[in-house]
């Protein structure tokens, strides 16, 4: 019974002494040529690493070999592959769903399918272009790790910085006449600021837009599309607005003419009416034979309205509470407003004044029900002083009428 | 023509004798010395109470207890009821202030040794008021149902918890279940408007009875005195007419603070906040009312285990003894029983005094 226990741990110390030499024999020699950015130092943190996938799962070799002359004579040695091979090269896997399945059954197994749609993949599979980015231009060589992790290349937060590191690089970019201010561009933007700044990842980054592994400029008809995919009741007010045909027969990209592509700024109430800065005039004129202008000019007076009075009940309201007033209905009728202001922003995407007063016309309803009821709380409060005062009056002449009762008595008695 | 000659007095008088009742207060004196002023406080506590009275009535028309409208019918109270805020805040505000004169009333008889003999019973009586009172702050602070007051009744009915034997029955009567839950809410309130009154008005009319029979106790030195230095005034009307203008003024101050803090300032403070969620993390925060801050803090600063029991259980026992110990002074007081000054039970109630004041003051640093 004891020898077999002797032998059994024996067994069991070999064993783990082969893996263990089987799995570091390529970093046993790597190590040593390499400095702290090399493949095997970096390896440790790659997910596939993680999940048991040695250097030999995609560089082929056999791992137990300690020479490496020898390691190269193995059947199946891929080394480094060349870069037009990449894509196929982690598509080996990824692109089988059966293995995929095995190991990660919600990752999707279409990326080298798109990419070879993507700018990109034309660029590099059919040009020849090996400047364009290929898996690991985004995803790193050895240090790939899951999007869902903050240190991730293609975390959303980071993936501006990863695309920017060639589209905001203007030498990098000079033969493809692509802009370079876009990295720039988005990082003031309203969707930039959301996600880089207020750390919304609901906000978009650049693959929300133009894909990732097929990315590509959407075109002018497929602008709205894109947008709306977010934004999906302002892009169903645009489509049935008399813009639409206008925009198509004229090749006018839908949202982007009027909000910009990359740098998408908080849209501001003046951008619409006739007057500078308002966007309308920048295509339409008095005398350009549409109503355009006269639209424009009746929506911005409906919002003024609206803003105008939302304002004016913002204030009563807030020195009814800054006087101590309960004004939780007022309070909640208040949000309602404000519910009301996005509404009707939203609506002036329809271009057409019968579909936005109606929203507005209820915002204004309840802001001035906000504005009365507030002010009747400050007449409350102040009702309220009045009665304190009167009361204390009362009372302290009470208190007088006593006293001197008191004293009176008291030299009576004295 | 003298009061008691008119038609309406004779009307009474001559089938309810009032004229000797009259007589009677007439002939009543209270001693006039430099702690007079201690007398008037028994007076402002009974004054706040039928402040609690009148507001707690007219509240209750409008309360509705239960866990989906308790928080609702005092949101509404405050809102939309006429002149609700003002009745809600004149009742904190009275609820509070009947507390802390309770607690001086106490201590100033304690001081004074108006417990000896022959007033014992009406000490008696005092200290069940002055549970009583304290039983009224706790079961109201539940009934509005909002965060804070959950979480502060969970906590507090959780400490009964720590009783041995009996401890978990009790929580579960006072909870009426195993958690605090709507059902709570019908408890403290049967408790807060029909209990406790009722106990309340029993102990409070023999305690007045006691103080009436026996008249206002005189301070050990002040009773030393020879007769002819001895200065008294007539309950009727002075001394009544003096209550009155005390009265007078507590409700100016009540009717200030009032409309000026109708939530209350600073650690007298009863926001109505959000409604109570079972399922919500406990605030930051959870603080009893600032008159239970001494028993809690010092439970909260007891180890975990002291010698064989919990820290907890151990404090409890702690302020048992302690409270019986207080309640039963007139007893083992016999020197104050024989008109002489008993400086161990001066210093017990020293000691008393400033671990509250301590404890509190503590309390509140430390949060």
């Amino acid at each position: 019974m004891k020898n077999k226990i002797i032998i059994s741990i024996l067994i069991q110390i070999i064993i783990a002494s082969a893996v263990y030499s089987s799995e570091s024999n390529c970093l046993n020699c790597h190590s040593d040529f390499e400095d702290e950015n090399g493949a095997s130092q970096m390896i440790t943190k790659d997910i596939h690493w993680q999940k048991g996938l040695g250097c030999e799962g995609c560089h082929g070799g056999d791992p137990e070999l300690d020479d490496m002359d020898e390691v190269r004579e193995v059947k199946g040695y891929q080394g480094i592959p060349d870069t037009k091979d990449i894509p196929a090269f982690c598509a080996s896997c990824h692109a089988d769903a059966t293995y995929m399945h095995e190991h990660n059954p919600s990752l999707p197994t279409d990326q080298l399918d798109k990419y070879k749609t993507s700018v990109h993949g034309i660029q590099l599979l059919k040009e020849g272009d090996t400047k364009v980015a290929n898996c690991i231009s985004c995803h790193t060589v050895h240090q790939i790790n899951s999007a869902e992790l903050p240190h991730s290349s293609t975390h959303p937060q980071n993936i501006p910085g990863t695309c920017g590191k060639c589209h905001d690089d203007a030498d990098y970019m000079k033969e493809y006449g692509i802009d370079t201010n876009i990295l720039s561009d988005y990082t003031v933007s309203v969707h930039g600021y959301a996600l880089l700044e207020k750390g919304d990842l609901g906000a978009p980054a650049c693959n929300d837009c133009h894909g990732n592994h097929g990315a590509a400029p959407p075109g002018v008809s497929s602008l709205a599309a894109v947008c709306g995919t977010c934004h999906a009741i302002e892009a169903e007010l645009f489509n049935d607005s008399p813009h639409k045909q206008a925009f198509e027969e004229n090749d006018i990209p839908m949202c982007e003419t009027c909000h910009s592509n990359h740098k998408i700024l908080h849209p501001k109430d003046e951008w619409i009416g006739s007057k500078e800065p308002s966007l309308c005039i920048e295509c339409h004129s008095l005398d350009d034979g549409t109503i355009g202008l006269e639209t424009a000019d009746a929506i911005a007076a409906t919002l003024e309205k609206l803003i105008h009075a939302h304002s004016e009940a913002e204030t009563t309201l807030s020195e009814a509470k800054e006087k101590g007033m309960m004004t939780t209905e007022e309070e909640f009728l208040l949000k309602e407003v404000e519910q009301s202001l996005i509404q009707t922003r939203t609506r002036l995407h329809s271009f057409n004044k019968d579909s936005v007063e109606p929203k507005a016309v209820v915002g204004i309803e309840k802001a001035n029900l906000v504005r009365t009821n507030s002010a009747a709380l400050i007449d409350e409060f102040y009702f309220r002083r009045i009665g304190l005062g009167i009361a204390t009056l009362f009372i302290t002449l009470l208190c007088i009428g006593l006293y001197l009762k008191i004293r009176n008595s008291e030299k009576e008695k004295s | 023509m003298n009061n008691t000659d008119s038609p309406l007095m004779k009307w009474f008088d001559t089938r309810f004798k009032i004229n000797a009742l009259i007589e009677y207060m007439s002939n009543k004196s209270v001693p006039t010395h430099s702690h007079s002023s201690f007398y008037y406080l028994g007076g402002i506590s009974l004054f706040l109470f039928i402040i609690q009275v009148v507001t707690g009535i007219l509240l209750l028309m409008y309360y509705r207890p239960g866990a989906d409208s308790a928080y609702e019918s005092v949101q509404f109270i405050i809102s939309n009821v006429s002149f609700g805020w003002l009745i809600r805040a004149i009742h904190s505000w009275s609820a509070n202030l009947m507390i802390f004169f309770v607690f001086l009333h106490m201590f100033t008889v304690y001081f004074t040794k108006a417990y000896r003999k022959p007033r014992e019973l009406t000490w008696i009586t005092g200290m069940g008021l002055f549970v009583l009172a304290l039983s009224f702050g706790f079961s109201g602070y539940l009934l509005p149902w909002n965060e804070l007051a959950y979480f502060a009744t969970r906590v507090g009915t959780g400490m009964a918890g720590a009783i041995p034997l009996i401890g978990d029955d009790i929580m579960t009567i006072m909870r009426g279940g195993e958690e605090v839950t709507g059902a709570t809410i019908g408890r403290f309130f049967g408790l807060h408007v029909a209990i406790l009154p009722g106990l309340f008005t029993l102990l409070l009319s023999l305690h007045l009875i006691f103080v009436q029979r026996q008249g206002m106790s005189e301070p050990v030195a002040w009773s030393a005195k020879p007769e002819h230095k001895k200065k008294y005034m007539k309950f009727f009307p002075s001394f009544i007419l003096r209550d009155l203008l005390v009265w007078m003024v507590v409700l100016n101050v009540i009717a200030i603070l009032a409309v000026f803090f109708p939530d209350g300032i600073g650690v007298v403070h009863w926001p109505l906040g959000e409604k109570a969620d079972l399922f919500s993390p406990p605030p930051a925060v959870i603080r009893p009312e600032w008159y239970f801050m001494f028993a809690f803090q010092a439970l909260k600063m007891l180890p975990a285990h002291v010698w064989f029991m919990e820290g907890e259980l151990f404090g409890i026992l702690l302020f048992t003894i302690g409270g019986v110990i207080w309640m039963i002074v007139p007893f083992i007081d016999k020197d104050a029983g024989q008109n002489k000054r008993s400086k161990a039970f001066t210093y017990f109630g020293c000691f008393v005094l400033a671990f509250i004041l301590f404890m509190t003051v503590y309390g509140y640093l430390v949060e």
